[in-house]
């Protein structure tokens, strides 16, 4: 067996190692769910059918969306950035593995100990105050395979973004850009099956629909047979596209390499 | 083990030489044309000031960053090209980052080191105790790295550095920040990988005690360029490195001026007070100097001062190669007026 596998499980145990924190940012997304919950019923009672959803759909989406922040990274960022300003990635060009691999490890383990951490709370608590809409077992297998596919999306992106870092040195600019867009294009900010006409379909092509809309969107059983097909090939191929800009950026990375601070 | 040959980094680095538009390209060449060769088994000093381009030949070394131009051999290979293969033959401690999980048990980073070079189980266990009863990890392998004091990751990353067994061990500044006590432990077990298993070091530092105590060689580096390629004895004969005398006479008088046919014209460089600083040439024999100046002056005190490493390293560094009057006299407390500026005594030497 190879290294990543453990990197993996570091990962997780490295997110993990400080469960308190953990938990309230879990109660804080929890928190909010019901806020954003209680927008989305205004909404739904003026217009009960927008985009396909009905109210409970609409609610469900909001404490699943809530949930998976923390998995799915919605707000950005990523260690590797820091190691890059600081020189410290050094380090981990020296290690004799690939620098992305190792990095989707461990960002894979971190996002699984999220989920552990920050994926029920909010779940829960919007289950005991509303009827949420639950999918069956096949349903729940289809939504894991979305997730982790959302995460390989996330990550890329992500990735992406942290290497600027070598060309950048800075990525304050970028990084409040990418949230920006994270926010409104994942449907944090309102599902995307409510924006009509062109933005609807743009919006749905991004990637980062296919970091969180889709996975949702499965959950809900909006994507059955072949269409949950298409679904999950549509957030694979973003995957592969951002992964695969990811390994040429780190590429052209090592070439131009300027280690920081001695 | 090392073979570098007329070894060049250059970076282009963009300036802006006003307005918006105009944008300059400078380009700065770390490293400019270094050459050296390390042999198995050598235990060699890296020296050179901040920016003199030690850590870009170092990050070179290992592969991390590409030589512009020369060629650059690390236990045969071609470090940027064979950069992985490498890796598995070389150990690194860069002094101010480190190889450790911070969250984690300093045992959970030396185990991985385990999967990350594909050590024998069997192998790993006998180096992990070895390395763990010389560096004394036995009382905080199971503290996580962030509770571990600097002394206590120093030695955690030297283990996690030497758990594959490389043949060489790069090490940039391995001592820095430690307390004299630590730095004692991971020189004394330097000392014994390098005599007992023959691993060979290249260690760069500031601490010319790890110099001075370790390596029998140094290489060093300034402005990009080697300044030196030799032993340390060699070092402090070849450059500039007079004796000076300090003598404290009966009372202040105007500079004293020997002139001898033994050792020819010696005038005080610097005075203060009853204190007198003479600069010995380096033919000159103290005890007649001494003799000379006991004949004509009344003299209360006197104290010669031989050039550390310090004073030799200073001088090439600032590529002046001269030796500056010591502003402290090894006999008394410090001079009652308060330390002489520096810019002060240098400009009475040039």
């Amino acid at each position: 067996m190879g290294v990543l596998p453990w990197v993996w499980w570091y990962g997780f145990r490295r997110h993990t190692a400080y469960a308190a924190a953990s938990l309230a940012e879990a109660l804080t997304n929890t928190g909010f769910g019901f806020m954003r919950a209680y927008v989305l019923i205004a909404l739904w009672h003026e217009r009960p059918v927008l985009g396909g959803y009905d109210v409970n759909d609409a609610v469900t989406f909001c404490f699943l969306t809530q949930a998976l922040i923390g998995p799915l990274q919605i707000f950005g960022g990523m260690d590797l950035a820091q190691r890059i300003r600081t020189g410290d990635v050094a380090i981990d060009l020296h290690r004799p593995v690939g620098l992305q691999g190792w990095w989707l490890a461990d960002d894979l383990g971190r996002a699984t100990g999220s989920l552990v951490l920050r994926g029920g709370p909010p779940l829960l608590a919007g289950a005991l105050v509303f009827p949420l809409s639950w999918p069956g077992p096949a349903g729940l297998a289809a939504f894991a395979a979305s997730v982790l596919l959302g995460a390989l999306v996330g990550f890329g992106l992500r990735y992406v973004v942290a290497l600027g870092m070598f060309w950048l040195h800075d990525d304050r600019g970028l990084n409040a850009v990418m949230l920006v867009m994270s926010l409104f294009f994942s449907g944090m900010t309102l599902p995307l099956v409510v924006f009509p006409g062109r933005l609807g379909d743009v919006a749905h092509a991004l990637p980062w629909a296919a970091q969180l809309q889709v996975p949702a969107d499965v959950f809900l059983g909006r994507h059955t047979g072949t269409d949950l097909l298409g679904a999950l090939a549509f957030q694979a191929a973003w995957a592969a596209a951002l992964l695969a800009a990811g390994a040429l950026l780190t590429r052209a990375a090592r070439r131009k390499l300027v280690i920081h601070g001695g | 083990m090392i073979e570098a040959e007329d070894v060049v980094k250059s970076f282009t680095v963009r300036t802006r030489t006003g307005g918006l538009r105009r944008r300059g390209r400078t380009t700065l060449r770390a490293v400019d044309g270094v050459s050296f060769a390390v042999e198995p088994g050598e235990f060699v000093g890296y020296l050179g000031p901040n920016g003199a381009g030690k850590s870009t030949t170092i990050k070179m070394l290992t592969g991390i960053l590409t030589a512009s131009s020369g060629t650059l051999r690390v236990c045969g290979l071609d470090p940027s090209r064979r950069r992985t293969s490498l890796a598995r033959r070389l150990g690194v401690v860069f002094g101010q980052r480190t190889t450790l999980w911070w969250d984690l048990p300093l045992r959970d980073s030396l185990t991985l080191v385990r999967r990350l070079y594909r050590v024998e189980p069997a192998a790993h266990r006998a180096r992990f105790a070895e390395l763990s009863e010389l560096l004394e990890l036995d009382p905080f392998l199971d503290t996580p790295v962030r509770q571990l004091s600097l002394g206590q990751r120093m030695r955690g990353d030297l283990a996690a550095a030497l758990l594959h067994d490389p043949e060489l061990l790069v090490l940039d500044e391995p001592t820095i920040g430690l307390d004299v006590v630590s730095k004692a432990t991971v020189r004394d077990f330097l000392e014994r990988i390098n005599a007992e298993r023959g691993t060979t070091i290249l260690l760069t530092t500031h601490d010319l005690g790890d110099i001075e105590r370790l390596c029998r060689r140094v290489l060093i580096i300034d402005h990009g360029r080697l300044a030196y390629d030799g032993g340390l004895d060699e070092l402090r004969r070849t450059v500039d490195a007079d004796r000076v005398l300090v003598a404290e006479l009966a009372r202040p008088g105007p500079p004293i001026v020997l002139d001898d046919p033994e050792f020819g014209r010696i005038e005080a460089e610097r005075v203060q007070g009853p204190r007198q600083w003479l600069r010995l040439p380096s033919a000159a024999n103290a005890a007649t100097v001494v003799a000379a100046l006991a004949r004509r002056h009344e003299v209360r005190d006197i104290a010669l001062r031989e050039a550390g490493i310090e004073d030799v390293l200073a001088g090439l560094y600032r590529g002046d190669h001269a030796y500056t009057c010591p502003a402290d006299l090894p006999w008394e407390d410090g001079p009652p007026s308060g330390p002489p500026e520096r810019p002060d005594h240098r400009s009475m030497v040039e």
